[in-house]
Order: structure tokens, then sequence, then C-alpha cells
């Protein structure tokens, strides 16, 4: 097991987890949550299952990702709270 | 109220870690999952199947039922974004490009509108001039996206990928055409009567071939009674029949992104969007 890119990925996915959660603008938070999902594909791939990684790759980090954006697009850029 | 909401959040989570704590470890040999089942899908899946992939093996013939409900949410998926988002009442303002000169006509007016062809070109409200790099990169870049999902769908059962990732692939070729040019070229291209009926498609291709296989005698997608109607190996037909499923999944999967899309970005209006 290589154990400093597992730590070092998990740290990513924490700090883009939380970071996702507490900023204001929803744009970035979109692209947060994208380089979130890449970072469990990360994971996935080092843990050996490829199939989910491929999908979390392909779903997570890249149509989901436009999918937010056009929803930001279409309603408005800053949280309420 | 939000140190409530913290509170909880932070209880619920250490609920979660303490039960975890339960959990046998990873890749534990004597844990409950890897006793029973798994064995017999490592051992006996590529005799059984003539697949190579197990994930592949188990994910479209032992729990292929499983996959063909899944097929179906995402099915409801795209209806539902369709029921909930489509506005079928067009836009009062029109704009057009006079193309040589370059000049934007402003209408408002519903009933007059012009015709659309090599002299005027219908543009969106917000319109941009549109980069020639990124429009040139990317009517390159399309083809081969396209290309590479055709092989994620087909080579799933020899290496990591399937109907699901593929179809996601090529669905995002559509998207990105969108995205460099405008959302009515891509309507041009596939029209909302083409992705509606595709991704039905889908789903009943990967019905009907449960379906045929029940005809023919055996249980519901047991792919093995297939071997009468396609002139191969018999061994070799359950691999077959897991491409045909996985094919269907594809395009139900590539028609429903599509929809979600257009939908989303253009407020179920398909006329102007991202």
């Amino acid at each position: 097991m290589l154990w400093p890119i597992d730590l070092i990925v998990l740290t990513f996915v924490i700090v883009t987890a939380v970071a996702a959660i507490s900023v204001r603008d929803l744009l970035g938070t979109a692209i947060l949550f994208s380089v979130y999902s890449f970072m469990m594909c990360l994971l996935w791939a080092v843990m050996g299952a490829v199939d989910v990684a491929f999908t979390e790759a392909s779903v997570g980090a890249g149509v989901s990702t436009v999918f937010f954006v056009a929803a930001v697009f279409s309603t408005s850029r800053r949280t309420k709270d | 109220m939000k140190l409530l909401g913290f509170i909880i959040v932070c209880l619920t989570g250490t609920f979660l870690l303490y039960g975890t704590s339960d959990l046998p470890d990873w890749g534990d040999p004597n844990s409950p999952a890897s006793l029973h089942l798994s064995n017999h899908y490592i051992e006996k899946a590529v005799a059984e199947t003539e697949v190579p992939n197990l994930v592949t093996a188990v994910l479209a013939d032992y729990r292929g039922f499983d996959t063909m409900f899944e097929t179906a949410v995402v099915f409801t998926a795209g209806l539902a974004c369709f029921l909930l988002l489509r506005d079928f009442k067009p836009k009062e303002d029109r704009y057009y490009r006079h193309v040589p000169t370059g000049v934007v006509l402003h209408f408002k007016d519903k009933a007059r509108q012009l015709r659309v062809g090599t002299e005027f070109e219908a543009v969106d409200k917000d319109w941009v001039p549109s980069d020639m790099v990124i429009k040139t990169v990317c009517r390159i870049l399309i083809p081969f996206i396209q290309i590479y999902a055709l092989y994620v769908v087909a080579h799933g059962d020899f290496s990591p990928g399937g109907g699901f990732q593929g179809g996601v692939i090529f669905g995002s070729s559509f998207i990105l055409l969108a995205i460099s040019y405008n959302l009515k070229t891509l309507m041009k291209r596939v029209s909302e009567k083409f992705l509606g009926i595709f991704s039905a498609v889908g789903v009943l291709i990967y019905v009907g071939i449960g379906a045929i296989a029940m005809v023919m005698g055996g249980n519901f997608l047991d792919y093995s009674t297939l071997a009468p109607l396609l002139p191969v190996n018999p061994g070799h037909i359950r691999a077959l029949g897991m491409l045909g499923v996985e094919i269907g999944v594809g395009i139900a999967v590539m028609a429903v992104m599509a929809i979600i899309y257009i939908n989303i970005v253009s407020q179920g209006r398909h006329d102007e969007g991202l």
C-alpha cells in the first residue's frame, strides 16, 4: 500500500469537503465539489476499484460539475445564508 | 439553530465512526462478505461467463436484475427533469445577426421572424463572439471523445468501463458541443424527440434481452438461453448478452445526460443557454 499517496489524498478529500460547504460562492462550491470527486476517484484507484474510480471520474468530476454550473448559471451565484 | 445543527452533525458523526469499529477490516479474508458469494464469483466467473472483467460479470450477469432497475432509475431522472422544467412557451424576444455585416436585430413581436440561413443566424441574448480557438479544438476533439465512449462501452467486458461510463462520456461530448458553440447548434443535431426516444429505447433493449431469454425458455435475463439465436460458440453467449445489455445502458444514459443538461441550462425552453 502506498501510504504517502493515501495520506495526501485523504487530507485533500477532507479539506475540499469542508471548503465546499463553507464557501459562499456557489460556483466555487461546484468546482470544489469537482476536486473532491477527483480525489475520491484517486482513492478508489489506489484501493484497486478501477471500475468505481472510472465512474467517479466521469460522473462525479465530469458531468455533475457541468450540471451544477448550469444550475448556478440559471439561478443566483450567492447563497442567502 | 446553527449551534443545534452543529451538535447534531457532530453526534451523528461520532456514532457513525463508532459504528465503523465493528466493521470487518479492509480485505479481511474471514469477513462474511468474502466467505460465501465472493469465492464463487472469483473462482467460477471466468469459466461460467468467459468475461475477464469480474466486475462486469457481477454487474451485468449475476446481478443483472439490479442493474436493470438502476437503468430505470436513470431514465426516471431524465423524465422527472423533463416534466419539472420543460417550458413550451417560446420567448417573446428574438435576436438575429446579419452575418456579412455583424448587425444584431432585436425583434420584440412574436409574429415577426426571419428565416435563418446563410444571411441571418439566430443568436442568444447574452451572445458573445465565439472564439475561433475553442471552436476548432472542440470540433477536432468531439469525434475522438465519442470514439472513446464507444470503446469504453464495447470493451467493458475486458477492461474497466461499461455502459454507464461510456454513456456518460458520450453525453458529455454533446454537452461540450453545446458549450463551445451554442445550444441551438446542439439542438439542430440531436433533437428533443431523438433524445426522448433513445432514453426509452435503451431501457427497452435491456428489458427486451431479458424478455427474449424468458421466451426462449430460461429465466429472466438468463443469457445462456440465447445461444440458438446467434451463430456463436455457446460458451461465449453470456459475454455477448452482457454486451447487448451494456449497449442498452449506454444509450439510455447518453440520452438522459443530454436531456438533463439541456433542460437545466435553458430553464426548459431549449433555445439558449450556457
